[in-house]
């Protein structure tokens, strides 16, 4: 199933070489984050607070400045005043009003597990030690935490400055509910009234971590002279350059910022946490300063991805077709306001499928959890979750095979896409017959067992991006970028620069750079690296060739233009000379050969995947066991196929554990009850089957190799195909998520 | 409070450290030894980054203090190659891509050796309940499980052809 039939005409593209990174990783070489260190480095500490939301009236620190080793202490204080200022570099500009309260409260905590106050000593017991010795005076204050709640008229208001963004008119009050972003068209009601058949339903799920095994951590150095170095593992060293310099109001040419290794982001690693602290403790020290995040606290102050509040009506005609569809989603923001999954959630609610007539109506709303923070395929699962719930219920009561049924209502390239836009060559329908056609979804379901089909799409994403290509005198090639390598990255881009020059793969070194030696590169996220990147690095690529073309004319004394560039060699009739033989002479035919591109590419094309989940679930317990698992998804072009199987899987797993065990659990007081991998607990590999993957091939043809992006698409069916697979099962719609035995248990002795 | 002085053997080397009586191994092992192979994900043993062996035992090294390695054997992902010399199950997890981000890969190798250095022929079940306790955020264990399987393989026909 995985091999395209255009493949051969590549030498490179769509193989599986070892990774240029694999043997540092493989022996423990590789120093991430929580690795690195600075000669005469302290080490940091951050005191947080207890309280969902209280109001600090004050904080005294002289007994921890006191404690000998210690060597600073900063509080909110020492944060300059933070105004509305929004600084890009991430997948959305980031407010670093907001984005500075995330590192540090400023005079009012918003929820429990919010930095107060840091130190940096000599050891890690010293400064813990001093954590002790301050004191801080909190106010406490009611605080609210589920979406419903933070609605309610009653409730208490985060912010006495935020009003509703989106209504028509401005509200005289301020609210939780920060944002409405809806999209209208035709008339959804009378529509669905008029439908064949129609599903109505309320779907609610709660927040979840991305659960990066690697915890935050950094290294700061700020000297007197203003100039600053910081080490640290993040999805994009520009942005954190860029939210750094914006907080601490220094110039982003004084902040150098050293890519470590990184250890998982899944979007959660696309802001600061502890970069500015750690400056600032710094600063106050003289010295380089260490900061590193324990678990819990990762769980209780670092981004989770919205829970939410999914009322959904779908309607369509006997034969299947969809007529109408009125959504209201209400997605949790967290603490401060800017989280942006609404936009996507409203947009991507249906944006597979056409529906003439929708109202799909969403809000964000704030509470007393950490601001909510992009988790792969940002705000699209948890609205997948509720249509693609709905259109197995329309599939049952139609009696129409779920499969066929969305093959009937997928869009097309050409139709006009949620922006109006018309779509390109995506491979939406080519999926949904792959996985059709895949023994999966023709073998019989097992005695006990449910069989569950979802599909989505993920928009995918271009941004700019810098590299650069430079030869070395042996004709050996290094491509230089600044997009961190989260997933193999690395081996794509050695794939293509050596495809582009007809060169070994082995020929190719690839450097991740600092943000002072490379151009600006956006995040890795928005499934935008192998393409937006790659784009670079085959611009770069393509300027060396220019330029070995030019060198072998010299050499030969021909026109440029009679000089072509076959695997490796420039030719001009019988004459050849090689990318060795150029690189050779370079010190006589004009100097060395290097060539830089940037990119800001916006013709990349969404992704779409189908996934089959067969699932058997106990009647005694309520333990639900997923017994094997198909993912289809279009990808474009795979450049390394494992990498690209390998997003394909570990999105699925993601998906599962979103769907069946993963949850924020809080208690009365607003505290986070599973802050813990014992608690909070993800998939791990005894609860797994193989995950078969099938990649379907539908080029981009605005990419020289034909990517797509296809890291986000996997996370968006799971939720739904699990929760279809245990429905089927038990003959109970499953609404809430996540689908655990105890909630399992529940509702198989009611249905008794 | 003062520092205690320990001696133990960290792949095969003997190793002499300072450090508090409530320091973990994992700790030790990273600021004092300078290995930082392996990981703190949790810190609470419950995500596998830091397992080590100690003596002949897989042990998650944050739950272990530093002081209890006195005298005994403490192997880490460090050892795992001979010299440039990959182990097979490392190589087996760079040919099936067996990692992504690569953070918690040190904690599976070494559970993985642990597993296969007593069962040379573990089952699929087998793997994938010994390998129970490391966490991976970023595969799915699909291609990690496949590794370790055909570096059991590939380990077994060694040992045919030696003997």
């Amino acid at each position: 199933m995985n091999a395209p039939e255009n493949k051969q005409q590549f030498r490179l593209v769509g193989t599986r070489p070892v990774r240029p990174d694999g043997v540092e990783k493989v022996t423990g070489k590789a120093i991430y984050g929580p690795d690195h260190v600075s000669p005469g480095m302290l080490q940091g500490a951050v005191l947080r607070s207890p309280h969902p939301h209280a109001r600090i009236r004050g904080i005294d620190t002289k007994k921890a400045e006191a404690l000998a080793g210690v060597k600073a202490v900063v509080t909110g204080q020492d944060f300059p005043q933070a105004a509305d200022k929004l600084v890009a570099g991430a997948e959305s500009a980031s407010n670093l009003r907001w984005v500075a309260q995330k590192c540090m409260a400023i005079g009012k905590v918003f929820y429990e597990g919010q930095a107060v106050a840091a130190v940096a000593a000599t050891s890690h017991a010293v400064a813990e030690a001093a954590l002790k010795l301050i004191e801080v005076d909190y106010e406490v204050l009611p605080h609210v935490i589920a979406i419903e709640d933070a609605l309610a008229e009653d409730a208490p208001v985060l912010h006495d400055d935020v009003f509703t963004q989106g209504l028509a008119e401005k509200p005289t009050k301020p609210s939780n509910a920060s944002m409405r972003f809806a999209i209208e068209r035709g008339d959804a009601k009378a529509a669905i009234a008029g439908a064949a058949a129609s599903f109505t339903g309320r779907f609610t799920l709660q927040p979840v971590h991305q659960g990066y095994i690697e915890p935050h951590a950094c290294v700061a150095q700020w000297n007197a002279d203003g100039q600053a170095q910081i080490w640290c593992s993040s999805q994009g060293h520009f942005a954190i350059r860029a939210m750094t310099a914006g907080i601490l109001q220094i110039d982003i040419a004084s902040v150098r910022v050293h890519p470590l290794e990184i250890g998982g982001g899944f979007g959660g690693k696309t802001t600061v946490y502890l970069e500015p602290v750690a400056m600032l403790l710094s600063r106050k020290a003289g010295r380089p300063v260490r900061l590193t995040m324990k678990r819990t606290d990762i769980f209780r102050s670092t981004g989770p991805a919205p829970g939410a509040v999914i009322d959904i009506t779908l309607g369509a005609a006997a034969d299947g077709t969809l007529v109408g569809a009125e959504i209201e989603l209400k997605y949790h923001g967290g603490a401060f306001p800017g989280a942006n999954e609404v936009y996507s959630g409203v947009g991507g609610a249906v944006g597979h499928y056409r529906v003439p007539n929708a109202s799909i109506v969403g809000w964000n709303v704030l509470s007393n959890i950490p601001t909510m923070h992009a988790y792969r395929a940002p705000g699209a699962p948890q609205i997948n979750f509720a249509v693609e719930s709905a259109m197995d219920e329309l599939a049952a009561r139609l009696g129409i095979d779920p499969i066929d049924l969305r093959l009937k209502n997928i869009v097309h390239p050409g139709e006009p896409s949620a922006s109006g836009v018309p779509l390109g060559a995506i491979g939406y329908a080519e999926a949904l017959e792959a996985a059709k056609a895949h023994p999966h979804w023709s073998s019989p379901v097992a005695p006990g067992q449910g069989r569950g089909v979802a599909c989505g799409a993920w928009g995918n994403y271009g941004g700019p991006s810098t590299a650069s290509v430079k030869l070395g005198e042996d004709g050996s090639v290094l491509v230089t970028e600044g997009s961190p390598d989260i997933g193999g990255s690395r081996a794509s881009m050695a794939i293509m620069a050596a495809e582009t020059l007809g060169v070994a793969y082995e020929k190719v070194r690839v450097t991740i750079a600092d943000t002072s030696s490379i151009g600006f590169s956006m995040v890795t996220g928005g499934s935008r690296t192998t393409f937006a990147t790659g784009k670079a690095v085959i611009q770069a690529t393509e300027g060396v060739i220019e330029q070995l073309k030019d060198r072998a004319a010299r050499t030969w004394g021909v026109d440029v233009a009679a000089v072509t560039w076959e695997d490796g060699t420039a030719v001009h009739g019988d004459q050849r000379l090689t990318l060795a033989q150029i690189a050779a002479k370079t010190g006589t035919t004009g100097g060395p050969i290097s060539a830089e591109a940037v990119v800001d590419p916006h013709d990349f094309l969404p992704g779409f995947g189908v996934h089959i989940c067969d699932t058997e679930v106990d009647r005694e317990t309520g333990h639900v066991l997923v017994k094997r698992y198909t993912v289809v998804q279009d990808v474009g072009r795979a450049i390394h196929a494992d990498y690209v199987e390998g997003q394909m899987q570990g999105g699925a797993v993601q998906g599962i554990g979103w769907a069946l065990n993963e949850a924020y659990v809080y208690d009365r007081s607003g505290k986070l009850d599973n802050a813990g991998f014992l608690d909070y607990r993800m998939p791990v590999a005894s609860d797994m089957p193989m995950i078969d993957t099938v990649m379907v091939e539908v080029p981009n043809p605005a990419h020289p190799y034909g990517v797509k992006g296809v890291g986000e698409v996997p996370i968006v069916p799971p939720l739904a195909a699990v929760g279809n697979a245990v429905s089927r099962a038990t003959g109970i719609r499953m609404h809430d998520l996540p689908i655990s035995p105890d909630r399992v248990y529940g509702l198989l002795r009611a249905a008794e | 409070m003062s520092k205690l002085l320990v001696s133990t053997t960290v792949n095969g080397d003997p190793q002499q450290f300072l450090c508090d009586p409530d320091t973990s191994l994992l700790d030790a092992l990273r600021e004092e030894m300078d290995l930082t192979g392996s990981k703190e994900g949790c810190g609470s043993g419950d995500c596998g980054a830091c397992t080590v062996v100690l003596d002949g035992k897989m042990v998650c090294s944050c739950l272990v203090l530093a002081p209890e390695a006195e005298g005994r054997q403490v192997s880490t992902i460090e050892g795992v190659a001979e010299g440039n010399q990959l182990h097979p199950i490392q190589r087996q997890f760079l040919e099936h891509g067996a990692l992504q981000c690569g953070f918690c890969t040190p904690g599976f190798i070494v559970a993985s050796k642990a597993l296969l250095d007593h069962n040379p022929d573990p089952s699929e079940t087998e793997v994938r309940y010994w390998l129970a306790g490391n966490l991976c955020r970023c595969t799915g264990y699909d291609k990690i499980v496949r590794a370790v399987m055909d570096a059991a393989a590939e380990l077994r026909q060694d040992r045919r052809t030696a003997a």
